[in-house]
């Protein structure tokens, strides 16, 4: 435990990726199991006690501690793991906790009513740091800024095996992991999972150059499809189980109640999904009431009902086709599609042209009258491949929108920034006065970083903490996605995406945008 | 009995205030920190150490007169008996114990009881009413051993042999405790110095507290800093300064740096708990043992030992003596 307790605070206070990485590397590679996979559980959040609640441990401080005294301190610290790890008042005689194994063997049979005396006692046992990491441990909320994919990069890391293989059996394997460890460790097979009803990694697409690929590129070997402004997921329809999983693997299903009780057959599919009515997608902003959040009401699945745009199948029933070509997944899906009506899945078009200027002609409409964010090109014979494969599937995005802002307040970065003024907010003019529109913290060079930050402080107007108020003379070209009308900001406006694409270290601040220029950029919703 | 002490900290019967905020015709200071000890009054009574490190920092005029009080000497003014003795805050910190027609007031001014190299050690004082700072007022503070936490900064030093450490800290004090803290624990490597730095350390070698071999950081090319620790004020560790360093660890030590979600907030990446103050249960054992039957804090988080002493029985009240700034940038 101590060793975890270690790695935790490490994992919480170092901010950078790498050595994150570093440090879950070695703590996996040194430790034993069952230890090590337990401890991979809880760091990917695939473990949690059912009677190990926070109000439990609320029972457990204020029988010790004043509650009065435990509200002033739970205000002061503003997490209740933390507060409960600094305000324990019993300090024992700090003989190591049990091994984590057997941590969580004990919560796992500890019955209710002997639970509150349990986790006293071990409080009482752990020292300071531990004390931090068992309430975290005890309740599952590490709040530690950790990915499941950085754990996962780490033990790639550690093995030299594929990320895409272990993401692949990710959600096969069941805790305390050992069999993915000895595979991993060279010991044994790769563990031998159901395939059908379990993630698989998506295939990506890479930004096409149309300059070099269009000259040598034939349209005829590719189909277009529109890149819709939704969310890539794949729908995994099994025998009396539905899953849904966003890029990432996390299994969404639960918020998307309304799309996952009304769909049928058996297959596992590709798609965006959307929200709107009658198959017609809303803007992304409609579709953002319905992410993040565990459950949907019924208020929100009735305003945003949800859907699937789907564009391709990897196992049509049992059967994986992904080694076939995209023509044939695709007649395979058409197929599937006739025998299986839906409610809730529809077919993404295949786009019609001729040459690539016709297509261009059609992204640029679609961009205008439909807000589509570009097209997909996918080469018709290509097979379904993991990770991003050169040369087969390509998004063509449209142009982004550029507007001329100007610098309004810098913040410092964070990590290897943080001693930088690298995160810009900017506005335009309404009358004599500059609203912000928006904020972006990325789009220059080294170079160009260093440059600006001296401009930061060589013009700073006002500092409130870390945010500078600058001389309003310097333009930005910000290039955005889309501007949404907003009541959030003052200035009404929401850009999607925004970042700087130029410096207009020559532009005057008089000759930047107005607000009223902003309209034109304007989704109608 | 009625407190000779008004709540401003001015001693009624002779128009004398303690640590005040203005500038005043008499002043008693407890120590040399920006919060308590301010340029510009007429007459200034502190300990010698104090007057020292006022003189350093603010300049031989920043009062009209000086008046040194050593430790533990009585000095009457007009009918009011005034002694200073040590509150282990920092050099020549001191607590103010006034006596006066048999009732006895005690202003610890900013204290700790934990042992330090850098400061005279904490006298316990018996009084009627007790003046006491509040800055670890919570019982979330509980320090750890301040040895504790130099081994971790240790361990992590000879963990990234490639990287610098640098550690934040309060120029006047908690510098010089840590640098103490480290040769303490067999530390003798040259420890280098950010520019704000350097003046009172000198200071505190001066009056007789040994630091070891210091050095400017600026006098050092930026790779032979690999593996060494720096001493900085918190305000430059994450500003501009800090780019001539390879690498940095980030520390910060303060007792602030308890709380890991604020740690990590602040993007400190090694939080090192030593605090110059009381924590939770040094201000509660201070608070019991002095008999005092009567307790105004100050300075800090009042509100929970407020509630903590009248639970004990304690008539107790908070004094707002001016917003002061403390935080976990600038812990004084």
């Amino acid at each position: 435990m101590k060793k975890f307790a270690q790695l935790l605070e490490l994992l919480a206070l170092t901010p950078s990726r790498n050595r994150k990485i570093e440090a879950l590397t070695q703590y996996f590679a040194t430790t034993p199991d069952p230890d090590r996979g337990y401890a991979l559980a809880i760091l990917t959040g695939a473990l949690s006690f059912k009677n190990v609640k926070p109000a439990v441990l609320r029972d457990v401080v204020t029988r010790e501690v004043d509650p009065v005294l435990f509200g002033m301190s739970y205000d002061y610290v503003g997490d209740l793991g933390e507060t409960i790890a600094l305000i324990w008042p019993h300090h024992g005689a700090q003989d190591d906790l049990p091994s984590l194994t057997d941590l969580i063997e004990l919560f796992n049979t500890t019955s209710k009513s002997e639970l509150p005396a349990l986790i006293a006692s071990l409080l009482t046992r752990a020292a300071i740091n531990e004390r931090w990491a068992l309430v975290k441990l005890a309740t599952g909320a590490l709040r530690i800024g950790l990915s499941a994919r950085l754990a996962k990069t780490a033990l790639a890391n550690m093995s030299g095996k594929d990320l895409q293989q272990l993401e692949e059996i990710w959600h096969g394997i069941t805790l305390p992991y050992t069999e993915l460890f000895d595979w991993l460790e060279d010991k044994g097979e790769r563990p031998d999972i159901d395939h059908a009803s379990r993630f698989h990694p998506m295939m990506l697409s890479n930004p096409i150059d149309e300059e070099k690929d269009l000259a040598v590129l034939a349209p005829a070997d590719f189909a277009a499809e529109w890149k819709w402004d939704g969310i890539r997921v794949q729908l995994i329809l099994g025998k009396g189980k539905v899953s849904l999983f966003s890029r990432t693997g996390d299994d969404i299903a639960g918020a998307f109640p309304d799309l996952v009780d009304n769909v049928f057959g058996e297959a596992v599919l590709d798609g965006e999904l959307l929200v709107g009515r009658d198959f017609e997608p809303d803007l992304f902003n409609a579709l953002q009431q319905r992410l993040n959040r565990k459950v949907a009401t019924p208020k929100l699945q009735e305003e945003f009902p949800a859907f699937v745009r789907v564009y391709d199948m990897l196992f049509d029933g049992g059967q994986d086709i992904r080694p076939l070509a995209w023509s044939e997944r695709r007649a395979h899906l058409e197929d599937w599609f006739a025998r299986n009506p839906q409610r809730r899945l529809d077919l993404s078009e295949v786009l019609t042209f001729a040459d690539w200027p016709s297509l261009a002609d059609l992204r640029r409409k679609g961009a205008a009258e439909h807000g589509h964010e570009g097209v997909m090109l996918k080469l018709r014979t290509s097979p379904y491949v993991p990770g991003r494969p050169k040369g087969l599937w390509f998004k063509w995005k449209r142009d982004p929108n550029v507007v001329d802002a100007i610098l309004m307040y810098a913040q410092r970065g964070h990590g290897k920034r943080s001693s930088f003024y690298s995160d810009y907010t900017f506005g335009v003019w309404k009358g004599n006065e500059i609203v912000p529109i928006g904020k972006a913290y990325f789009g220059f060079t080294d170079e160009e970083l260093r440059q600006l930050d001296k401009w930061v402080r060589n013009n700073t107007v006002a500092a409130f903490g870390p945010v500078r108020e600058v001389r309003k003379e310097l333009v930005f070209e910000v290039a955005f996605d889309s501007a949404q009308a907003s009541t959030r900001h003052k200035s009404g406006v929401a850009l999607r995406f925004p970042r700087i694409n130029r410096i207009r270290w020559d532009k005057p601040a008089a000759e930047a945008a107005t607000l009223d220029d902003m309209q034109i950029f304007l989704e109608a919703t | 009995m009625k407190p000779f002490l008004d709540r401003d900290l001015r001693i009624a019967p002779i128009d004398v205030y303690v640590d005040p905020p203005q500038p005043r015709a008499r002043a008693i200071i407890t120590h040399g920190h920006a919060d308590h000890a301010r340029a510009g009054h007429g007459a200034v009574l502190a300990t010698p150490d104090t007057i020292a490190i006022m003189k350093t920092r603010y300049g031989e005029d920043a009062a009209g007169r000086w008046e040194e009080l050593p430790f533990g000497e009585k000095r009457d003014i007009d009918g009011v008996t005034v002694s200073l003795h040590p509150a282990g805050h920092i050099l020549g910190s001191a607590q103010v114990l006034l006596e006066h027609r048999g009732q006895r007031i005690v202003v610890t001014g900013d204290y700790k009881r934990l042992p330090d190299r850098t400061a005279q050690p904490f006298e316990l004082l018996a009084c009627d009413l007790l003046v006491t700072e509040a800055t670890f007022g919570l019982p979330v503070f509980q320090h750890p051993k301040p040895t504790d936490e130099i081994g971790r900064l240790l361990r992590s030093v000879a963990a990234f042999p490639e990287r610098a450490h640098v550690i934040g800290c309060y120029a006047l004090g908690k510098a010089q405790r840590v640098i103490s803290l480290l040769r303490q624990a067999g530390y003798n490597a040259p420890i280098y110095l950010h520019g704000a730095m350097i003046r009172l350390c000198e200071l505190y070698v001066e009056r007789g507290i040994p630091l070891g071999d210091l050095r400017h950081s600026l006098d050092v090319p930026k790779a032979e800093l690999a593996g060494q620790i720096v001493i900085a004020p918190p305000s430059a560790i994450k500003d501009r300064w800090s780019r001539r360093l390879p690498d940095p660890v980030l520390a910060v030590a303060s007792g602030w740096m308890s709380v890991k979600q604020r740690a990590r907030q602040s993007g400190v990446e090694l939080p090192l708990v030593i605090s110059d103050h009381a924590d939770w249960n040094e201000l509660r054992q201070t608070i019991g043992e002095t008999g005092a039957g009567t307790v105004w804090v100050t300075h800090g988080r009042e509100d929970a030992l407020i509630y903590w002493s009248q639970q004990q029985g304690l008539a107790a009240e908070p004094l707002n003596i001016e917003a002061y700034e403390d935080g976990p940038e600038d812990e004084q």
